[in-house]
């Protein structure tokens, strides 16, 4: 702590130097009244920097937690942050909270904007020293405010989670107050980026602004997402559970889906976002940005040649081919322990940010099921509402047969993807590694979903199902089942039946994907496409 | 125009066109000027069949291109597009990927010699190279096998054998039994006999597997076990021998060429002393030791033993040399060395050619005072290993990114692999033998740092940070060495580069330059904005920096590329291109050249670099993200006394114990065997055993959990 608030009272000198003759000149000029004013104007910010006091600020360290405004430090560039709303207090006055010590400025909530890397961020950090960070009409008050503003400048939204939830106090109005935000979240949704990180518990109606945003991280063992707590759920349906088992980082990233990644601890967590943030653009009337880049577009890849195994039915990861073929092997990968028969995430192609999206054959034969068709579809609409390119990497066996999926309702949640890839206006460019078989190869970015650039390796098979199974049909009940597999295979397990009827545009050497993807991204990102008027589309959800 | 020449349809033409594609990145490029000419009226073979892989393979394939000789390759299914395979003229599959199947699958591969019409074979190195009943079954079918006869190989094969008829030739030979051991009990009386330390080694054996050094009874014991059971699997025969174990001696072994016509030339040292587990790791020619007298001795002695079992062909005379230049026989390899480079680059003899010509009946074109020693030449090799368990155990993975530096003179390197080759359980875990060459032994050496400082390899565990420091230790320097240097040198164990203040300093002040780089690129966005950015104004940076729990801080001052570092009062200036996508980072520190390589770099400040051969792990943070770490919560690690896991990748060959079983420290749990060596995993404490999770015959990975103690 010594070096900081040494760190701090330098930084702070010679502001403090101009206030203080500031204020001198005044007292001279004005009257006592006056000083007064100033006075308390001093009080108020002090107090509002010291949240909940330096009490409650010891207990937050100790949970290993840091504090609002020490979260907001990290998140954002040095001095960069410019605060709103320092001096609004709640409006209760039931049950003794309408007394003094029961009043901090800027209640449980900070707000303002900011910069990430010298790019407008609007933010809100929710201080859990203050009423345990619990949300008063004050409190939304100040979230709406700044999601207002974010909406009309056209900047992204951080919401720094760490909320014990509704200020029982305060009953209704702290409901609306929900409602207010999630309201503002909806309208924002695809808009501008809308991002949560939540930080320390986030319980009860709480939960759905997160769950409304466009991506969801927590911090591993020190945030809880859920409905109810264990005491609830013990309660109600009899079940021993504990916080971190009910809604711990483990549980949403791994079962759940409900968060998109979790991170070590609160620094390493605010440090990532940042890291996220630079592959964001700043709102739906933004292309992807651009960085700097200093891995040459035209890099061959010589490993992806001998990548994909000679037997069709070994795996290999799909991760290798993405890390060889993106800018300095950086991906950003959303939701990596969760349906991991797809992989998504974000990369950058001469330094324009793209969206990958790949099947993997890693896991479960890279087929999708339920889960990894939400997965993509999901990813897929982000980038189409952010102007964010699509590369997609086919290597799918088809939809995963069996009654839990089709009980699960496989049909409406595959249609999704389905749906997503379909109605997606931005670049999208999709190369066939290997398998691309049946209505997996239709819904993944295939040509015929308007597809801009599709190309086929050496190895691509395009076709309705493999060897086996299709001769099988065609010729079921006859002998030479092996010559007619391989007649099967002489005319389907290669890419020239999608070739020659232009399914694929090229079949290319694959160490050459880089090189061809950066080369296409340049052609598209002139790219105009508009989908029919419509109130809203009807995604099957 | 450029961008046309890597167009798709001109890499279709590449693939097509099989020897085009032999470049240098592909084999690696030989740096010595061989002084032989190929002459092309010199008819030797039309068609040579190489019953290899790897980089020997390829190395074969080059000479054999030289001298206009077409070629196969052979292979097993998995290595399908392995670059031997590539590089070779015509390639035939031999079978599954286990070696017994495919590349000691005598069948398989006569049929492929027919399939082909190839009308000799090179064996290379192991596998097949010194396998008698290979050489006759070739024999049999016309089919000339380079190498020596069937009679040598199976003279100089036979440890007992050999040693017998060393004797007979006036070679100095060690004192031990010359006869196959029976059972352990036996071994036990003879070890008596000669007296401890004793050697328990194959009679079939090269390469140092199914083989161990004992010092007491019980060692001998459980030596014979293990080296019988090694033996079996390596060789495919356990008969065992013991000999007198030459305490701290120095491996030296001469290169001996006969021809058929009776005349044999010893083509000087190879200095082979730097081992582990009996495994050569850094080889020199030529010795430092050796003083032009003994040199002699020990050639006129190779050349005699060769002459007695009429050899023709590339043959090694192996010696153990004692700290008073007294030297012993030890065995003679009838095939091509590893480490033959070195020889090659200084005699400038190309020794496969020189086979080739003498299995097709030539005579000799050199005498003996033809044969030069120009200059000096090291040799590391290059292994899929971690150095920091038991200086080397392997390791497997795919090569996810790959760069051999070639592009530096005077270096060679023989690979069989490239960028996107993975390296797995079945084959040996060399990635490639790296040369480096020089008017003396110092430049060699210089190079040989440049060398490793810049050899890029991503995605596998390698040896490179035990050659970077072998080379430079002040006792390999001054040539003060023997086969015991690892284990004097290291005896808690490899432990990586030890860095002194200044180096520390260095190291500190890259990482912090680095990640200042890093960070201002990242508010480098381009184009039309319609919010712009307003990047954070700054010249001087405040950083903390971790490095192996020391805490640093440092004041950054920038002014282009190049940063000024204050630690701890003393500057450091640090300059270079800071190209964050280069797997290399050539940088000025202070003054002087140096070569690091960034091997991760995260959001969180984490940055790894290769320096001086050793990676090290730092962590870079602004200090107001330092100030507040300590308030982070500790993770608990997982406490490994009470589990087993695998340090390596292979197949479990035997599980001692059950659940429920009494253990105690030290005592064997379970035996893996990862690339033909049987490692036995032992118990770090004594204990109960809760739960066996690997049974014999399973394969495992590195890490994976063997067994778990309460």
């Amino acid at each position: 702590m010594n070096d900081k608030q040494h760190f701090s009272e330098r930084h702070n000198r010679p502001r403090a130097v101009t206030l203080t003759l500031l204020s001198v000149a005044r007292a001279l000029c004005y009257s006592v009244s006056h000083l007064s004013v100033q006075e308390r104007i001093e009080k108020k910010r002090k107090a509002a920097l010291t949240g909940g006091g330096q009490l409650r600020i010891a207990a937050q360290h100790k949970r290993g937690k840091l504090t609002a405004r020490e979260r907001l430090e990290l998140l954002l560039d040095p001095d960069s942050f410019v605060e709103y709303d320092m001096f609004v207090e709640h409006r209760c006055s039931d049950f003794g909270m309408e007394a003094d010590h029961n009043k901090y400025p800027g209640d449980s909530v900070v707000t303002g904007q900011g910069r990430i890397n010298g790019r407008l961020v609007y933010v809100f950090s929710q201080d859990f020293t203050v009423f345990g960070g619990s949300l008063s009409g004050a409190h939304a008050q100040k979230v709406c405010k700044i999601m207002d503003q974010a909406m009309m400048v056209g900047a992204p939204v951080i919401g720094l989670n760490d909320s014990g939830g509704a200020r029982i106090q305060e009953g209704v109005e702290s409901l609306a107050g929900y409602a207010d935000i999630f309201l503002r979240n909806v309208m924002a949704s695809g808009v501008v980026p809308q991002i949560s990180l939540i930080m320390g518990p986030c319980a009860g109606g709480a939960v759905y602004s997160p769950a409304l945003t466009d991506f969801t991280f927590m911090v591993k063992d020190t945030s809880y997402l859920f409905i109810t707590g264990p005491d609830v759920v013990k309660s109600v349906t009899n079940e021993d559970v504990t916080q971190e088992e009910l809604g711990g980082a483990k549980t949403h990233t791994t079962v759940s889906g409900v968060a998109h990644r979790a991170f070590e601890n609160d620094i390493d967590a605010l440090l990532n976002l940042r890291d996220f943030f630079n592959f964001l653009p700043l709102s739906n009337k933004d292309p992807a940005p651009v960085t700097e880049c200093h891995d040459p577009r035209d890099r061959l890849v010589p490993g992806l040649d001998t990548i994909v195994p000679l037997e069709s039915t070994k795996a290999y990861d799909m991760l290798d081919i993405v890390h060889g073929i993106v800018d300095e092997r950086e991906f950003f990968e959303i939701m990596p322990n969760y349906a991991k028969n797809i992989v998504v995430g974000f990369a950058r192609m001469n330094g324009r940010t793209v969206g990958i999206v790949g099947n993997q054959p890693k896991v479960a034969s890279g087929c999708l099921d339920i889960n990894s068709s939400v997965k993509g579809a999901r990813f897929v609409r982000f980038c189409d509402a952010f102007n964010i390119p699509i590369i997609t990497f086919v290597d799918v066996p088809g939809f995963l047969p069996g009654t839990a999926q089709e009980y699960g309702g496989i049909i409406r949640h595959g249609a999704k993807l389905l749906y997503a890839f379909a109605e997606a206006t931005v670049p999208k460019i999709t190369v066939i590694t290997r398998k691309a078989y049946g209505g997996a190869y239709d819904v993944m970015s295939s040509k015929h979903l308007r597809g801009d650039v599709n190309y086929a390796w050496p190895s691509a098979e395009v076709a309705v199902m493999g060897a086996k199974g299709a001769v099988q049909i065609i010729f079921r009940g006859k002998e030479n089942q092996a010559e007619a597999e391989a007649e099967y295979v002489e005319k389907f397990a290669n890419p020239f039946p999608a070739a020659v009827r232009g399914f694929v545009d090229d079949i290319i050497q694959p160490s050459t994907t880089r090189k061809r993807i950066c080369r296409d991204l340049e052609v598209l990102a002139s790219k105009k496409q508009t989908n029919p008027w419509k109130k809203h589309a009807n995604i099957p959800l | 125009m450029a961008a046309y020449r890597n167009t798709p349809g001109f890499q279709r033409v590449l693939h097509a066109v099989k020897h085009v594609c032999f470049s240098k990145q592909r084999c690696g490029v030989i740096i010595c000027r061989y002084s032989t000419v190929y002459d092309p009226n010199e008819k030797t073979f039309d068609k040579i069949l190489i019953a290899n892989r790897g980089e020997i393979a390829c190395r074969v394939i080059k000479t054999c291109k030289k001298m206009g000789i077409k070629t196969v390759a052979v292979h097993s299914d998995v290595d399908s597009s392995a670059v031997h395979v590539k590089v070779a003229d015509e390639a035939v599959c031999v079978g599954p990927a286990p070696t017994s199947k495919s590349y000691l699958n005598m069948d398989a591969i006569m049929n492929a010699i027919k399939q082909t019409g190839a009308q000799a074979v090179h064996p290379g190195y192991g596998f097949l190279s010194e396998n008698k009943e290979f050489a006759k079954r070739l024999a049999a079918e016309g089919v000339t096998f380079i190498g020596p006869d069937t009679h040598a190989i199976q003279a100089m094969g036979d440890k007992i054998e050999s040693k017998l008829i060393a004797k007979a030739a006036k070679v100095n030979t060690i004192p031990g039994f010359d006869g196959v051991v029976k059972d352990a009990e036996e071994a036990v009386k003879i070890a008596g006999e000669i007296g401890y330390p004793v050697m328990i080694k194959a009679s079939a054996g090269g390469g140092g597997k199914g083989m161990r050094i004992a010092w007491n009874d019980e060692e001998t014991r459980e030596g014979f076990r293990f080296s019988s059971q090694e033996a079996l699997s390596s060789f495919g025969d356990d008969r065992l021998l013991i000999e007198k174990f030459i305490d701290n001696p120095r491996h030296i072994e001469i290169q001996v060429l006969a021809d058929k016509h009776g005349d044999a030339l010893w083509l000087n040292e190879r200095e082979c002393s730097i081992q582990r587990r009996n495994q050569k790791v850094v080889e020199e020619a030529p010795s430092t030791f050796l003083d032009p007298d003994t040199r002699r001795a020990m050639g006129e002695q190779a050349v005699s033993l060769a002459n007695a079992v009429k050899y023709s062909s590339a043959g090694t005379v192996e010696f153990l040399v004692d700290s008073k230049k007294n030297f012993y026989f030890l065995e003679m390899n009838t095939r091509l060395q590893v480490e033959h480079p070195i020889t090659e680059c200084i005699t400038g003899l190309d020794l496969v050619q020189q086979m080739i010509r003498i299995a097709k009946g030539y005579k000799l074109q050199h005498k003996q005072s033809d044969i030069p020693i120009n200059g000096w030449a090291v040799e590391s090799r290059v292994y899929a290993e971690d150095p920091y368990k038991s200086f080397g155990l392997p390791s497997i993975g795919r090569l996810s990114q790959y760069q051999e530096p070639l592009d530096l003179p005077n270096v060679r390197v023989d690979s069989g692999i490239q960028e996107g080759s993975d390296i797995s359980i079945y084959y040996d875990p060399m990635i490639s033998k790296l040369v480096t060459y020089g008017k003396t032994r110092e430049e060699a050496l210089k190079k040989m740092e440049d060398a490793l400082d810049n050899y890029v390899i991503r995605g596998v565990t390698h040896n490179i940070p035990l050659l970077r420091e072998i080379i430079v230790h002040p006792r390999f320097v001054s040539g003060d060495i023997s086969t015991k240097f690892l284990p004097e040198v290291y005896p808690d164990g490899f432990k990586g580069h030890m860095l002194t203040a200044g180096e520390r300093r260095e190291l500190l002040a890259t990482a912090a330059a680095l990640y200042v780089a890093a960070q201002l690129r990242s508010q480098k966005f381009l184009g039309d904005l319609r919010v712009s950015v307003v990047p954070a104004e700054s010249r001087q940076w405040e950083l903390c920096v971790e490095l192996d729990k020391g805490v640093h801080m440092l004041g950054v001052s920038r002014s282009g590329n190049n940063y000024t570092v204050e630690i701890d009062g003393e500057k450091v200036e640090v300059s270079g291109e800071w190209n964050l996508a280069s797997a290399l980072l050539p940088i000025t520190i202070n003054g002087k050249h140096r070569t690091l390589q960034c091997l991760l770099r995260t959001a969180a400040g984490e940055i790894s670099l290769q320096y001086l051969g050793t990676s090290f792990k730092l962590r870079v943070l602004s200090n107001l993200a330092a100030s507040l770490s300590k308030h982070m919560p500790e993770k608990v690690p997982e406490d490994t006394s009470s589990i087993l896991r695998s340090p390596m990748p292979g197949s479990v060959v035997a599980v001692s114990v059950k659940p429920g079983d009494n253990v105690a420290e030290g005592q064997e749990i379970c035996v893996i065997e990862a690339m033909k060596m049987q490692n036995s995993m032992t118990a770090a404490k004594t204990a109960k055993v809760k739960s066996v999770h690997c049974k014999a015959g399973d394969t495992v990975g590195e890490g994976d959990l063997l067994v778990e103690l309460e």
